[in-house]
């Protein structure tokens, strides 16, 4: 949900990256994170475990510049992608403008990333909202590793809206930046239909 | 989707005004405004040295994890948190089912003055958020995104 403050002429948009466990969502925003100018970011906060596995969520407040005399400001979370977090990962989805889902795209995390999807439609509507109608990106990521699925076959699996679409390799940046900017722009498209 | 916060001048005012008032008559080092979902709204006090935007984030984390927990034990959720620290402590409260009031204290305060102020500026608080949320529903309203185009959107991100 967003935020437009009037006084300090600022709009906050939140942005959450879903997706299943160890998909590289948290690697998403260390790497805006890493690449970022100071000024322009926030400390990024990791409610992670002891084996950096993330716990709660990631937080990362960004500026993307100005329009029309408004500061743009997008928080980034993640959700923890691990099953057994649903109840967490219900409660990150609160009050989002836009959804990038980050799926693997390995053969053997195929159903992983189907059982996630599935998770974000069912979390989206217990607060309101419609995966078929928010801002939403999809990101398939870790297409350097040897055991992946073609993007055609990851397309029919988890895009049948064809909504943007990009690789990625998160460690190294393929695609991070791409997959931020569209759903951004989705959001702020948004922002300015229902305005 | 629901439509998001809108934050005027004059309620800003308004809310800064209670918010510094909070911080005096509560002895507080600082006070800060949160949404729910996280978006720092105001903050009066010593708040120079401290990120507001993690505070702000990671009180709305927080009051909905608590609010989660309230739930599994069927309650509507917890009002009111206290978490006390060695020398500092912190109190949160939701205002009007929407923001959460924060006060960070230390020994120069108690919890039972922390407590007895916040009622009061939450009360307020309230007053000024129904306010809002009625202009925000006033036809006519329209946000200043309303008349962005293309191109504006399309220029933050060509640098």
């Amino acid at each position: 949900m967003s935020f437009i403050n009037y006084s300090s002429r600022e709009i906050n948009c939140k942005i959450v990256y879903y997706g299943p466990g160890l998909c590289g969502k948290t690697t998403n925003l260390q790497y805006v994170y890493a690449k970022t100018n100071p000024e322009a970011k926030g400390k990024m906060i990791s409610l992670a475990t002891e084996t950096e596995r993330t716990l709660f969520f990631d937080f990362l407040p960004l500026s993307l510049g100005e329009i029309r005399g408004f500061k743009t400001r997008f928080h980034l979370y993640t959700v923890p992608g691990q099953v057994f977090y649903d109840a967490s990962r219900k409660l990150i989805l609160k009050g989002v403008d836009g959804v990038v889902f980050v799926a693997d795209s390995q053969i053997e995390r195929m159903e992983a990333n189907l059982e996630s999807v599935e998770n974000l439609r069912v979390n989206l509507a217990e607060q309101g909202y419609d995966l078929d109608k928010v801002p939403y990106v999809v990101q398939y990521n870790k297409r350097d590793l040897p055991n992946i699925a073609t993007v055609d076959e990851l397309r029919r699996l988890l895009n049948p809206r064809s909504v943007p679409e990009y690789q990625a390799v998160a460690p190294t940046g393929v695609g991070v930046f791409d997959t931020l900017k569209a759903v951004a722009k989705q959001v702020l498209t948004e922002l300015k239909r229902s305005g | 989707m629901t439509s998001g916060l809108v934050m005027y001048e004059e309620e800003f005012r308004l809310i800064a005004g209670i918010c510094d008032r909070l911080t005096r008559d509560a002895n507080a080092k600082v006070v800060f405004l949160v949404d729910k979902n996280g978006q720092l709204i105001a903050a009066s006090g010593q708040a120079q040295n401290l990120d507001t935007t993690s505070l702000a984030s990671l009180t709305a984390g927080n009051v909905a994890a608590m609010g989660g927990l309230a739930k599994l034990i069927g309650e509507k959720e917890f009002p009111n948190q206290f978490h006390e620290g060695e020398k500092e402590s912190l109190h949160m409260s939701i205002v009007g089912g929407r923001v959460v009031l924060v006060v960070i204290f230390d020994a120069k305060s108690s919890l039972g003055l922390v407590r007895l102020r916040v009622k009061k500026a939450g009360e307020e608080l309230a007053k000024v958020f129904d306010g809002l949320a009625k202009k925000q529903a006033a036809p006519g309203a329209a946000s200043p995104f309303a008349e962005i185009t293309d191109e504006d959107i399309d220029n933050l991100f060509s640098e």
